[in-house]
């Protein structure tokens, strides 16, 4: 068997789900009765009462966090690696990987003295 | 047809890193372009990886991870950028910083 | 597989160390520097600039390779890395009485300065283009943050913005052309690609393609040149003075060691592209920059067609003996040239109502201060290359390099250029010597004459006596191979 044909099974479903996802909102268009109003448009139909609008200014400090969020996410790419393969590398792995936590836990106490993890 | 040979992955790429290209010259929303600018590096990412198993060799793999770590770094100073123009002049559509011509 | 521990000759990176290091340990003495006195941090930031300049200094003439070889020392890398660290210093002096007003006295540019620095370092050393994207990167983002620095003033975050999106984009490029190269060549070692890249077909040539456009975008050559002026003219102006000679030194260093040490045998395939580009950066740089009212952005554009100079060298490189040794020359004379008139600049800027930085606010300055308005004019001679300064020398040597390699027409059309740049560099002599007007200057703090002089007696020594110094920057071979 040829990697197409491996392939056919998915490319049928693929098909098929595009086929209802066309079809049912286009037969719920053509069959349902479309009466719009006020309360229609709002986020919850019935129950609750909208507060207000979903794209709401939030405080900077939310991006402070999202920012340190992303440098010490991307920074576990590196210790990853080195849990699988630390006793292959021995002690010269790790010392290079002490020196790179080092100098990476100096960055944060830097940035908690500067008081950006401050909440208030 | 047979197989999925490597030129097949140097397309993919190829296609996602045209798309990324024209996202940044065609939009004018700062973070649109920055997003543009993120597919671009990981279309380099994508053809790491399929160059490393074409090839047998760990190289391309150890430079997706520096890829991503570059590309955190910029993240972290692009929105911040973003953040503090936003603060400064309500918007990041590029179009409205036109305040040095000549 | 069992691991084999690499040489690492860590005494090829000293430099880098003292320096990293001593800017970790400055950032914490950093707290106990109270916040009205943030200056204290920036004189402090030149004892790392001169550990790490004495420990390069006992480099020279050493060849060496680190990290199995992805490092490479050799006198050209030395030869850059005082370049860089003398710039440093220099731009050192030139910020701290700015910074303490446009910074809003905050020291963390003194930190990413310095981090700068280190990128620009390692650029000269990386014999691998993993080390090349990496420094490139370390180089740029510090960059980014201090064009930003004035963060309540519109210009400098959009040409933070700017710069930033522009230097992004530019290492998509880098990035996808060296994974080309890496999947044409099977490594991103320059010694492998060396062997390598002459069979590698039509994937290898895209991904040098690529990787070029990615170089020219940062050194800011036609026609990726269009963010230069915003960045430099809205960038606080020691920003300005710091990477259009740092920034663009690196981009060039590693551009040639990555030309010259790895691609060198297909030379006949980028050197006319190269030409074209080198031409078309002269041409653009020097006419846009005549109808220019605004100096920082008169000398974004003259940046510009500097760059275009010193691309002709860098062109002329694998043809002519003496390429590597004029690039290298030039970059000295156009260091002190730049950083003194960028000093010169910011002597007179203000900043509020009216900031100075027109070109008719130097009217009437040869009555008002006669030694400033010399110094300006004897930076703006070395600029255009008019005799007795440096940058005559090192355009002659320039010049001399890209005849021996045959590009007859480029020298041409790089004399003719350089005769149209006379009329905008001798726009602001003229203004200061042949206008009346009233200048109102600010006081001009001891540092900023410090560096004014500098470059003012720089420029005359290397324009005068120029032999021993083109001596060094000839010893300053590159190295190929491992």
């Amino acid at each position: 068997m040829t990697i197409a044909q491996l392939y056919i099974p998915v490319a049928v479903l693929f098909g098929i789900s595009i086929f209802f996802a066309l079809l049912l909102p286009i037969l719920s268009k053509i069959l349902g009765p479309n009466r719009p109003g006020g309360r229609k448009g709002e986020a919850y139909e019935s129950g609750i009462v909208a507060v207000g609008n979903a794209q709401k200014r939030l405080p900077v400090k939310f991006y402070r966090i999202a920012i340190l969020f992303i440098l010490f996410d991307i920074d576990i790419i590196f210790l990853f690696p080195y849990a699988i393969a630390m006793k292959k590398l021995g002690l010269f792995g790790l010392w290079s990987m002490l020196i790179f936590v080092v100098i990476f836990v100096l960055g944060d106490i830097w940035v908690w003295k500067r008081g950006v993890l401050e909440w208030e | 047809m047979d197989e999925v040979t490597i030129g097949w992955y140097i397309a993919l790429a190829a296609i996602l890193f045209s798309m990324g290209a024209l996202g940044v010259l065609v939009r004018r929303n700062a973070l649109i372009i920055f997003m543009s600018i993120e597919l671009m590096l990981n279309a380099g990412n994508l053809l790491f990886v399929a160059f490393a198993r074409h090839l047998g060799d760990l190289d391309g793999q150890i430079w997706v991870f520096f890829t991503m770590t570059v590309a955190a770094a910029e993240v972290a100073v692009g929105l911040a950028l973003a953040v503090s123009i936003f603060r400064n002049r309500d918007s990041v559509n590029i179009d409205d910083m036109n305040m040095m011509k000549g | 597989m069992q691991f084999v521990e690499p040489t690492l000759n860590l005494s090829v990176i000293l430099p880098i160390i003292i320096l990293t290091f001593s800017t970790l340990l400055l950032m914490f003495v950093d707290f106990w520097v109270p916040d009205e006195r943030k200056d204290i941090t920036g004189w402090l930031s030149l004892f790392p600039l001169g550990g790490a300049l004495t420990a390069t200094f006992f480099q020279w003439d050493t060849i060496k390779g680190a990290f199995n070889s992805s490092v490479l020392q050799d006198n050209f890398s030395t030869y850059l890395s005082i370049l860089y660290l003398i710039t440093g210093m220099l731009s050192v002096l030139i910020s701290i009485g700015y910074i303490r007003k446009r910074g809003h006295g905050r020291s963390e540019y003194y930190f990413l300065m310095l981090f700068s620095l280190v990128g620009m370092m390692l650029m000269g050393m990386a014999n691998d283009l993993l080390i090349v994207f990496l420094a490139l990167e370390l180089l740029s983002i510090p960059l980014y943050i201090m064009s930003g620095f004035d963060r309540t003033d519109l210009n400098s975050e959009e040409s933070a913005l700017k710069y930033f999106l522009l230097g992004a984009f530019s290492s998509g490029f880098l990035v996808f052309g060296i994974a080309l190269i890496y999947g044409a060549v099977g490594s991103t070692a320059l010694p492998d690609i060396a062997e390598g890249i002459a069979t590698s077909g039509t994937v290898g040539l895209a991904g040098i393609a690529m990787l070029l456009v990615g170089f020219m975008f940062k050194v800011g050559t036609v026609p990726f040149h269009m963010w230069t002026p915003d960045v430099y003219q809205g960038a606080p102006t020691s920003v300005t003075a710091f990477m259009s000679v740092g920034a663009k030194v690196a981009g060039f260093a590693a551009l040639m060691r990555v030309l010259i040490s790895s691609m060198g045998s297909m030379d006949e395939k980028w050197i006319p592209a190269l030409a074209v580009i080198a031409a078309a950066t002269m041409i653009v740089g020097n006419i846009a920059a005549l109808t220019q009212t605004n100096i920082k952005r008169l000398l974004a554009y003259s940046s510009i067609a500097h760059a275009g100079y010193i691309l002709m060298a860098v062109t002329a490189s694998t043809k002519s003996d003496d390429g590597v040794g004029a690039a290298l020359f030039y970059m000295m004379t156009y260091m002190f040239t730049n950083l003194g008139a960028f000093a010169a600049v910011m002597a007179m800027e203000r900043f509020s109502g009216n900031k100075q930085l027109d070109l008719d606010d130097y009217k009437g300055m040869g009555k008002h201060n006669f030694a400033f308005a010399i110094v300006m004019m004897l930076l703006m001679f070395s600029l255009t290359g008019i005799p007795l300064t440096g940058g005559f020398v090192g355009k002659f040597y320039v010049f001399k390099t890209a005849l021996e390699a045959d590009l007859v027409w480029l020298v041409i059309i790089a004399a003719l250029t350089s005769v149209v740049s006379a009329f905008y560099y001798m726009r602001v002599v003229f203004n200061m010597f042949m206008f009346d007007g009233e200048i109102d200057m600010p006081t001009v703090p001891n540092a900023l004459k410090l560096v004014m002089a500098v470059a003012a007696i720089a420029t005359l020594v290397l324009g005068v006596l120029p032999a021993d110094w083109y001596t060094i920057a000839q010893n300053a071979l590159m190295t190929t191979g491992g």
